[in-house]
């Protein structure tokens, strides 16, 4: 009996440990991994780091597409109609890249624009994500300006 | 008129599923006879109920019904037929229809194929099976009905989702489901068991199968998933850690370690409690990822516009489904717990570090595919959760299993070899060594090659001693059981998939370009000459179609044409163009056109990435295999023998020991 308690102990006491090792590996690797979403407007306020990654959220404003031409260097603005953010990227953009389509940037801010390493747009061309509208629905209200004004950001 | 019938069909299939709930439950506690009796024709009448709203939904995108919402939303006139199936689920409402047709399929083969169970035990399965059948049938009458009209008809609909218009999608979702709605089999076991308060291992043993072939069909349907991102989505990756995958992959792990925990309760009696508690939750993490997918609660590529209700309904049911069976489990666990003492270094052991550590990786996959959640009720900020976070604790943690994963054939139950182990050990771990000289002197150079050369021999030699090992000490004619044959093909399939995933990830490349006209560019060995795009014509696209030519050494190896593809409102679809090959595919997209001819174009060069498909299909055969093992088939004799039976069986323990 006795022997048999002690080997419970220490496949008891092994799963602990490996447990523990688990979960410090985890926080680990999430506090690495985790990036934070903000619109235009939180970092025109200063909100979002300056030299780390994180994600920027918005709209893809009208008239902003430029194309360095011959290269894969594409410049526009996301915007979430009250400040905008010039953003950079190289590489082939999405298929459901267009202006007026939200996206979300990835990567961290050079010079005062962003230049981003990943650009994603949504399958569904109707679909806003959440993250988005939820941030372009907090800038209007620090702004509190009347509904009636969101889409002024168009030209 | 039809599509009234359709509704109509579904409110009776609803009427019968809480009769096939109700009824046989209390039939089982009163020791009522003809309540029991009922569930199999309750089940049998709402299977054919479901079937027919299915089949009428079917009918509606055939004949293209549009003053039926759900059509003219997901379909138009142009839409070929052979996709006006897959549009059937290709939306919200129609894929939970197909849910609950899938369950009902389950459902149906448990009535046919259980009639030898114990008849209180096999009308508790049913009565849980119904039950989850209401919960959905409810959910989409309420919140979903697929028959809901639109009047006036519009003259045409919208048009079905272009990214979902792909030979891959007929097929991906219904062998998806097909899996995640098959661990609803084991679960429905598990509380039977729990209601009655008691577990015999010859009912484990017979829901072994089910467990088999539903993780069997979930391989199948994440491998599927996994190759139509690759085409498809044009960015060339088998994998994304994206919420919706996670939600496949979760159930995966757990099922994967649920198949292991029964096969030890099979045939030790031991690990009950915790073979159950594996099938709550195999179940409970397929219900959590329909949630997720369903109720648009994470960002993801796969997400599309949901409706906040329906988010709620099904936390409701979850809630009351993992809840429920968590209360009945802490309440009954006890009393059917037990088994057998093993030593240390034994078989058991071998399975529990394994089944440890897919569940710890269902975990953390739970974790980082919930954390934004968790991030925006707690208001901490909009967070997301990066792939290096998954890739990083997935392989550490499997690196245990996988260096457990030749041996624990190898052991006995109860007590190991251990003089056996260290031979083995030698054997593999030369062999494995051997294999990385190999690689080095073929170019597998840096860590990451070699360890994916390694790793793979590592487990494909382990696999391949333990196979000669039988050859050589069994019986002819019982050397491999079709129960083992499948635990081979499987274990085959993760040494394939070791090498697959390890071996693209490191000795791919991935470039993006802009070329014009006549230009050609450089990757890897190969040269890709962009001869310019061309416009061509589908059954219901326009398309820019590039043409590219690839050599090695001068050497035309092949035309590639991908395709930019626009479909009728306007939505753009990129069509990669891809050459296959056991060793290596030559993979090109289109990106965006930069004006005076010129293009983006992504150009991959792809090593044994179908290895990864191959290695999730063996793994699919060998659940399916070791399903058919004759073992499993329950006689009726047997049946009522098993009654006084103890919950162990010395032939098989003596065979597997052998």
């Amino acid at each position: 009996m006795n022997a048999v308690r002690k080997r419970r102990l220490i496949v008891v006491s092994l799963i602990v440990l490996a447990v523990g090792i688990a979960a410090a590996l985890t926080v680990f690797a999430l506090q690495q991994n985790m990036t934070y979403l903000y619109s235009p407007s939180e970092v025109d306020a200063g909100h979002a780091p300056m030299h780390a990654r994180f994600r920027l959220g918005g709209v893809v404003k009208e008239g902003s597409i430029h194309r360095v031409s011959g290269t894969l260097t594409t410049d526009f603005t996301v915007t979430d109609r009250f400040h905008d953010m010039r953003v950079q990227y190289t590489g082939i953009l999405p298929d459901l890249f267009r202006e007026g389509q939200s996206v979300i940037t990835t990567g961290r801010m050079q010079n005062g624009q962003f230049d981003a390493s990943e650009v994603l747009a949504k399958h569904d061309e109707t679909y806003m994500p959440k993250e988005v509208a939820d941030a372009i629905a907090k800038a209007k209200a620090e702004r509190r300006i009347p509904a009636n004004a969101q889409g002024g950001g168009a030209q | 008129m039809i599509p009234e019938l359709g509704q109509l069909a579904l409110i009776i299939a609803l009427l019968l599923s809480a009769l096939q709930c109700v009824l046989p439950i209390v039939g089982a506690w009163r020791d009522n006879r003809p309540l029991m009796a009922t569930a199999r024709t309750l089940a049998v009448g709402q299977f054919v109920f479901v079937a027919i709203a299915f089949g009428i939904l079917t009918c509606a995108f055939l004949v293209q019904d549009f003053s039926v919402a759900y059509v003219a939303q997901n379909s138009n006139l142009q839409l070929p037929w052979w996709y006006r199936f897959p549009a059937v689920w290709g939306a919200h409402e129609g894929s939970l229809l197909l849910w609950v047709f899938i369950l009902d399929v389950w459902t149906l083969a448990v009535a046919a194929l259980g009639g030898k169970l114990p008849e209180r035990f096999h009308a508790r399965v049913l009565g849980v099976l119904g039950f989850i059948a209401f919960g959905f049938l409810l959910f989409s009458l309420t919140t979903s009905n697929p028959f809901a009209r639109l009047i006036p008809a519009p003259a045409d609909g919208a048009d079905l989702n272009p990214v979902l218009q792909d030979p891959g999608l007929i097929m991906h979702p219904p062998v998806l489901y097909m899996g995640y709605v098959g661990f609803s089999v084991a679960f429905a076991f598990a509380i039977a068991a729990l209601l009655g308060g008691e577990l015999q291992s010859a009912w484990v043993r017979w829901s072994r199968p089910w467990t088999n072939v539903a993780w069997g069909f979930l391989s199948a349907g994440i491998v599927a998933g996994s190759w139509w991102a690759y085409s498809e989505l044009g960015w060339g990756g088998w994998w994304f850690w994206d919420p919706v995958e996670n939600a496949s992959f979760m159930p995966w792990l757990v099922g994967a370690a649920l198949i292991h925990a029964q096969a030890v309760t099979d045939k030790r009696g031991g690990l009950r409690a915790w073979t159950l508690l594996l099938a709550i939750f195999a179940f409970s993490l397929s219900l959590l990822g329909t949630f997720l997918v369903r109720s648009g609660v994470l960002t993801s590529v796969h997400s599309f516009a949901a409706d906040p209700k329906r988010g709620v309904f099904i936390l409701g049911f979850l809630a009351v489904v993992v809840g429920g069976s968590l209360l009945l489990y802490a309440v009954r666990a006890p009393k059917v717990a037990g088994g057998k003492p093993f030593a240390l270094a034994s078989r058991e052991t071998l399975i529990l570090i394994g089944n440890l550590m897919l569940t710890v990786a269902a975990a953390t996959v739970l974790l980082g595919t919930l954390y934004p959640l968790v991030g925006e009720a707690l208001d901490i900020g909009r967070i997301s959760v990066g792939a290096p976070y998954f890739g990083f604790l997935f392989m550490l943690l499997m690196t245990p299993l996988v260096l457990a994963l030749p041996f624990a054939p190898l052991s006995r139950w109860g007590k190991a070899d251990l003089a056996l182990w260290k031979r083995a050990a030698m054997r593999i771990v030369g062999l494995s060594i051997l294999a990385g000289i190999v690689g080095w002197v073929l170019g597998a150079r840096g860590f990451l090659p070699l360890l994916g050369v390694t790793a793979a021999t590592y487990v494909l030699s382990g696999t391949a001693i333990y196979a000669i090992k039988r050859w050589k000490e069994a019986p002819r004619g019982k050397r491999y059981p079709l129960e083992m044959f499948g635990m081979l093909c499987a274990h085959v399939g993760v040494g394939v998939f070791i090498a697959g995933a390890i071996l693209t990830r490191s000795l791919s490349i991935e470039q993006d370009v802009a070329l014009s006209p006549g230009q050609t560019a450089h990757v890897g060995a190969y040269d890709f000459k962009f001869n310019g795009v061309a416009e061509t014509q589908g059954p219901n696209w326009l398309a820019q179609q590039g043409t590219v030519e690839v050599s090695k050494n001068g050497e035309t190896i092949v035309t590639l044409h991908p395709q930019k593809r626009t479909y009728p409102r306007g939505q753009v679809q990129t069509e990669a163009s891809i050459h296959p090959g056991v060793f290596r595919d030559l993979y090109v997209s289109l990106g965006d056109p930069l004006g005076n001819g010129n293009w983006a174009l992504r150009v991959y060069d792809k090593p044994f990435v179908r290895w990864i498909w191959a290695g999730g299909l063996l793994m699919m055969l060998g659940g399916f295999c070791a399903a058919t093992d004759k073992r499993f088939r329950l006689r009726r004799t047997a049946a009522q023998q098993l009654e006084t039976e103890i919950p162990t069986t010395r032939i098989e323990v003596a065979e597997q020991n052998a």
